[in-house]
């Protein structure tokens, strides 16, 4: 288990002061001015060093991003971008640090920018976080007023700008290009990459976007050294981690923890356990509404990173971890996240707007056992002709649940079939 | 120049050119339905998949941009696979009633289902339906079939510069429609037809008239503006059925406005099909060509020619203008005109009244200076370009005339003739701009040149011309818009008082003052007529409009559809129109009926066809040999300096539906007018 | 879903923005670079909405394209694509259910059942009494807390039938009880008390 000792979030459940004064207290916005004056490049490079992998699902590393930017500032800004979106099923990380630990993320913005030499950030919250939103934007003025933010930033002679900016109701924002056009000020639909963020982003100048932990434990990492981070975890999954453990169990909870941790501890250790029992344990979303699910046998010794999950067919994704225990109606479950899909698909491309609709539709008679046998493989071969085909990744995240679901669950799609048919013909 | 392989051939391509043209260029055809040349890359239909080596997934060729060593491959298993699972979604929520959808047999959708659809449905659910949304007279929607390509938004917004289009909602409920089903406020507007890839957006005013594969297709020439839109002319029987836009890149590219689209059906209504003769009460009565050409006679053989006079109108061909300029020359007349708005232009200088940039050379301009004119109206496909113009670079535009919204930003100058004083002389702060400029244009339409003061503003104008750079070996900048397909050719031809000659202006003040006795219109229904109650009229042409009413005599004549003719279109390019149906009842092609009757008085016009004809026509004028094409005319002096005088500068055209004999017949452009009318104006000043 | 389906019957005929709405306007606008107001637009259709009873008519769409230089149609385009824009009156308490997988998991049908049982509503459909309206919508963000009821801006989370019914009755008595877990949790530390952060300092109640 993590020590205290090396967690980053110290208030994460709320318990000391967020703002300033408190922030302070737990060591945030000590001597940033130092960290600045280390120089953009050296703060990229010691990122790259803690081996940070985004926080928002994909676990692209965090310092080879920045780097991406551009080394000079031409004509056009940099900017910032935070992804403060947190919409996927089962993940709810993003609002505790909002909410609990808001002077992480915006000192963490100070510094990623200035890292990017970006001299404004925007903070993209999703608008159901409205009490979320109010406690950021009192922690940003907060930080103005303190001379944080603003011209001279900490006093490190860089100007630097943070401004929030509220969603108003679409997951589709959290892809990082609806995100830019819903910044913009336009329906958040993706856009078609190439080019990049990093080429053309806000406004068509450079940008980077951050999930709100990426960005939040960058100071911590740069005050402790990019060693310390990649001293935790494993290889390549590097550093702690904010879990999200909900559904079955018997003390749901989020927990930081440290990356590689076997999923059975950390439910066992930190949310009391499988409701009646591991035994009674079914399957395990683990990364979030996309990730496919994982049958218990899988779920026994399954470490939490993105190499491990990955190899078993599934992700890390948000580490938004949803446990079904026995009781579960499977087939409904991964149902209901379908319709989520369909609701939130953008409709700019074919294969989602009416491969998530066609999907739904199936997935909603399946729970009833409403179909034919063969329309399982229909079912499948629907996921896959929506998989790789569309802008962006709502497509396989729609088309995911529903492959795991068939690869590990069959029988019991069948059996639903099966009686449904019994039921029918007895009554003919 | 990357160099590109695909499907083992190795191709070389533009900088910034895409995979899918790659594709293109190495002969492999790459179905599509989003994509569009004109257009923004909007990749949203996915059809256009193709693998790329050491991608993971298949790409869409329309969004990625060709890269050097790129190795594509078009006809892989993979590929396609991925068309067809793309086709099979476009198809759930499809209604697949191509039996009753006016896209049938020209259907994107159709004829890409069949190479990569399966022959059933395997979509048990119930299927979308969507209502329709209204969007003026012009297009039928059956919203149903959408397949959210997003063309017609991206054409509204990107091409025509309106707002009105746009996709409501969102997922499976996203919906194409006008902003509370407004009418598209955009004189471009029916082209969204032609770009919709399936039936969803149709013709409203053709629906359920024709299949296509009932239609003799006719390449022709539109008259409704002078810029010569390239069109089809789609017939079934003797009844023209519909207009299309045909590429021409120099030209229209693939556009066309509302009005030579559907202005054809005032081709069936108010049709001069007898001649006519006015009688003792009155009225005009049907009469024989006979009893017509009797009675011209008649009263020619009591006019000396001194008192004769001929005026030729806005849409006619060049043989019928050649025709009766041959017979006034026979006659002695030099009483003629083919600028009924009596623009001050001269036929002398060819440069002085074609639009020398021609069309395609306005994307070149990099300061733009519009006077007298409202481009949007008078000529809206050719308006298109100056908005790319402008989005390309944000070219500075000033205008000077009636305030209108251009569908670009402007500096508007007002509409006082002065201003025109100002910039010629160099000290008007956009002068400056036009002074530094490397390829400045400036557009004078007829609004500022049939004023009384039309040549001093000629003179102005040259004078501002030959002190920037708007005319030198490489550029020629002055550009007249007209407005009236017949007019350069009428000026190329001399179709322009005679020595001693009068003008319009004269004619009609001849008339009332019984200077004149014999008017012969030909085509002319945009005059004062009421000043020609005491001469003896001769109307020619083909509807029963203003010049008709006026006459004593009326010759049925074809209208532009039903004759082969030559127009030349502002540019001084000459263009063939082409017969796609017979004039009605008893009307005749005009040079034929002018041949006819220059025999009944003895005056045998010199030739015996239309072959003959034009070959007399093109020994007069060179230049319409050269058809197609832009002959550069040569820079010279014009105008006249004057005093100007107080009246504020107009547009051309102050409306844009109903402007000449057919589509004031047209009941659809009437349509157009009141549903403009009601949705607040389209020419609204800002 | 046409436009008349997704707008208001009933529009006002006009719609001007308060001065306390104009002061917020100009706060929303000033966070952007000249030229790109537009980024503001979400902004400006929330203080609309809360300004009109939480519902934007069109007039206010209209106004606000003429604030931000944008055309009619693409503000309706934003306010028909994201689902927390009501183009509808809805009631006082607009009850917001997540119906989404892990709320589903801890007993979300229970929290419909009971305003259905309570409101005699279904999701899109306003009570009687006018007073509420409910709609299921997807994950709120708050899923170690599921299921989570919405009242408009206030999260209340750990529901069950009982709990669901207690806050109905609140909420009829104009009364709405403390927002966040009604289980008395702390945030999202587990039930009980969390299991890490031995040593860190309590210096707040819960709430």
């Amino acid at each position: 288990m993590l020590a205290d000792k090396d967690r980053i979030f110290t208030n994460i459940y709320g318990w000391g002061d967020a703002g300033l004064k408190g922030a302070q207290a737990r060591g945030d916005w000590d001597n940033t001015k130092a960290i600045l004056a280390r120089g953009h490049d050296d703060i990229v490079e010691e990122m790259k060093t803690s081996g940070l992998r985004g926080r928002g699902g994909a676990g692209f590393p965090t310092g080879l991003k920045w780097s991406f930017m551009p080394k000079e500032v031409g004509a056009r800004p940099h900017y910032l971008v935070v992804n403060a979106d947190e919409s996927e099923p089962g993940t709810c990380k993003d609002r505790d640090i909002i909410r609990h630990e808001p002077h992480k993320l915006i000192e963490g913005c100070l510094v990623a920018g200035f890292a990017m030499r970006a001299h404004t950030a925007y903070i993209y919250i999703r608008g159901e976080f409205f009490n979320e939103g109010k406690v950021l934007q009192a922690a940003i003025d907060e930080a103005y007023d303190a001379g944080l933010l603003g011209k001279n930033a900490a006093g490190s002679g860089w100007d630097f700008d943070v401004y929030l900016q509220r969603g108003a109701g679409a997951y589709i924002c959290g892809e990082e290009t609806a995100l830019i056009e819903s910044l913009e000020g336009k329906k958040g639909q993706p856009r078609l990459k190439p080019p990049f963020p990093a080429g053309v982003g806000l406004y068509g100048c450079p940008t980077t976007v951050n999930n709100v932990e990426s960005i939040a434990v960058a100071p911590t990492i740069l005050r402790r050294g990019g060693a310390w981070f990649a001293g935790l975890g494993k290889e390549n999954n590097t550093g702690t981690k904010l879990f999200c453990i909900s559904g079955h169990v018997n003390k749901p909870c989020n927990v930081e923890e440290e990356m590689g941790i076997p999923l059975k501890e950390l439910i066992e250790k930190h949310a009391g356990g499988v409701r009646g029992g591991w035994d009674n344990l079914l399957a395990i979303i683990p990364g979030g509404s996309s990730t496919p699910l994982m049958p218990k046998e899988v779920c026994e010794t399954m470490t939490m990173d993105f190499d491990a999950l990955r190899e078993a067919g599934t992700g890390l994704g948000t580490a938004g971890i949803i446990v079904m225990d026995k009781s579960t109606d499977i087939v409904r479950a991964i149902a209901r996240l379908s319709y989520f899909y369909k609701h939130e698909s953008c409709g700019q491309c074919t294969p989602c707007r009416e491969g998530t609709g066609w999907m739904w539709r199936m997935m909603d008679r399946m729970v009833r056992g409403e179909a034919e046998i063969h329309e399982i493989e229909t079912l499948e071969q629907v996921t896959r002709q929506v998989e790789g085909h569309t802008i962006c990744a709502l497509g396989d995240a729609a088309a995911w649940p529903i492959q795991g679901l068939i690869k590990h669950f069959r029988p019991e799609i069948e059996r639903r079939i099966m009686a449904h048919q019994a039921v029918t013909n007895a009554a003919e | 120049m990357p160099k590109l392989t695909v499907d083992g051939i190795e191709v070389d391509v533009e900088d910034g050119a895409t995979v899918l043209q790659a594709c293109e260029e190495a002969g492999a055809e790459i179905p599509r339905f989003c994509y569009h040349e004109r257009l923004s890359i909007a990749g949203n239909c996915r059809m256009c998949l193709v693998d790329m080596e050491r991608a993971p997934k298949p790409i869409a060729s329309c969004a990625m941009p060709a890269g050097e060593g790129m190795v594509i491959s078009t006809k892989s298993e993979r590929v396609k696979k991925a068309r067809e699972g793309v086709m099979e979604f476009l198809l759930v929520n499809h209604p697949l009633d191509c039996p009753i959808c006016d896209q049938g047999g020209e259907c994107d959708l159709q004829d890409q289902a069949m190479g990569y659809g399966h022959d059933a449905s395997r979509y048990a659910e119930n299927k979308r339906a969507v209502s329709e949304k209204y969007m003026g007279p012009l297009i039928k929607t059956v919203m149903t079939r959408c397949i959210h390509c997003t063309r017609c938004v991206r054409f509204s917004t990107e091409v025509a510069g309106v707002t009105d289009l746009g996709a409501i909602g969102r997922g499976e409920n996203v919906e194409i429609t006008t902003y509370l089903e407004k009418t598209i406020a955009s004189e471009l507007s029916a082209n969204v037809i032609d770009l919709c890839p399936v039936g969803a957006l149709t013709s409203r005013p053709y629906a359920f008239v024709a299949r296509p594969w009932e239609l003799i297709k006719v390449e022709s020439i539109d008259v409704m503006d002078a810029m010569g839109a390239n069109i089809r002319i789609d017939a079934r029987g003797n009844q023209v059925m519909r207009v299309l836009p045909r590429l021409n890149e120099d030209i229209n590219e693939e556009w066309i406005s509302d009005k030579a689209r559907y202005a054809i059906d005032g081709l069936r209504r108010q049709r001069l099909d007898k001649p006519y003769l006015r009688g003792k009460d009155g009225r005009l009565h049907p009469a024989s060509w006979d009893d017509a050409f009797t009675a011209i006679a008649a009263r020619l053989k009591k006019t000396k020619a001194d008192k004769m006079a001929a005026i030729a109108g806005d849409q006619i061909d060049g043989e019928a203008m050649f025709a009766l300029k041959s017979l006034f020359d026979k006659l002695g007349s030099p009483h003629m005109d083919c600028r009924q708005d009596g623009a001050k232009l001269s036929a002398k200088t060819r440069a002085s009244y074609l639009f020398n940039t021609t069309i395609a050379g306005i994307d070149e301009a990099d300061t733009i200076l519009i006077i007298g004119s409202n481009p949007r109206i008078e000529a809206p496909v050719m308006n298109a370009r100056i908005r790319r113009n402008y989005l390309h670079g944000r070219t500075p535009i000033a205008h000077l005339g009636t305030a209108a919204d251009l569908t670009y930003p402007v500096e508007h100058l007002g509409d006082d003739i002065s201003v025109l004083e100002q910039l010629a002389a160099g000290k008007h702060t956009f002068a400056k701009l036009m002074k530094k400029a490397k390829k400045p244009m400036v557009i004078i339409g007829m609004g500022a040149l049939r004023r009384a003061d039309g040549q001093a503003v000629m003179a102005l104008m040259h004078q501002l011309a030959e002190t920037t750079n708007m005319v030198n070996k490489d550029w020629n900048g002055f550009n007249v818009l007209h407005h009236a397909a017949a007019r350069v050719a009428g000026l190329d031809m001399g179709f322009v008082p005679g020595k001693g000659g009068k003008d319009v202006a004269g004619i009609l003040d001849g008339a009332a003052k019984g200077a004149i006795d014999f008017v012969w219109l030909l085509g002319a229904d945009e005059l004062d007529t009421s000043r020609l109650e005491q001469a003896f009229v001769v109307y020619q042409g083909h509807h029963g409009d203003k010049g008709a009413q006026c006459a004593d005599v009326v010759l049925p004549g074809a209208a532009w559809a039903e004759k082969d003719g030559l127009y030349v279109n502002f540019e001084g390019r000459p263009q063939m129109a082409r017969r796609a149906a017979f004039p009605p009842g008893d009307a005749r092609e005009d040079w034929a009926i002018i041949r006819a009757f220059s025999e009944r008085i003895n005056k045998t016009l010199s030739f015996d066809n239309l072959a003959e004809l034009r070959e007399e026509m093109v020994a007069g004028v060179p230049v319409f040999a050269n058809l197609d094409e832009v002959v550069p005319a040569k820079w010279g002096k014009f105008g006249k300096s004057g005093k100007l005088k107080g009246e504020p500068v107009e547009a051309g055209l102050a409306t844009f539906y109903m402007t000449c004999a057919i589509s004031r017949a047209s009941e659809t452009m009437a349509e157009c007018y009141s549903a403009t009318k009601a949705d607040k104006s389209v020419m609204a000043a800002e | 879903m046409s436009i008349q389906t997704i707008i208001a019957e009933d529009q006002p005929d006009s719609f001007a923005f308060t001065r306390e709405s104009e002061k917020e306007i100009k706060k929303a606008i000033s966070k952007y670079p000249e030229g790109r107001q537009a980024s503001a637009v979400k902004s400006l259709l929330y203080i609309a909405q809360k300004q009109n009873d939480n519902w934007i008519p069109v007039k206010a769409i209209e106004e606000i394209a003429k604030r931000l230089d944008m055309a009619e149609m693409r503000v309706l385009e934003v306010a028909s694509f994201y689902s927390m824009f009501n183009l509808k009156p809805v009631g006082k308490y607009y009850l917001q259910a997540c119906g989404t997988t892990p709320c589903m998991l801890r007993g979300s049908d229970d929290v419909m059942r009971c305003i259905k049982d309570k409101l005699d509503i279904s999701s899109g459909e306003t009570s009687a009494c006018g007073k509420f309206s409910l709609l299921e919508v997807e994950c709120l963000g708050a899923c170690v807390n599921a299921p989570i009821l919405q009242v408009n801006d206030d999260f209340y989370e750990d529901l069950d039938y009982q709990s669901t019914k207690a806050l109905l009755e609140a909420l009829e008595a104009d009364a709405p009880p403390p927002v966040g877990s009604v289980a008395g949790r702390q945030g999202s530390e587990a039930e009980g008390g969390a299991t890490t952060l031995k040593t860190a300092k309590r210096s707040k109640k819960k709430g």
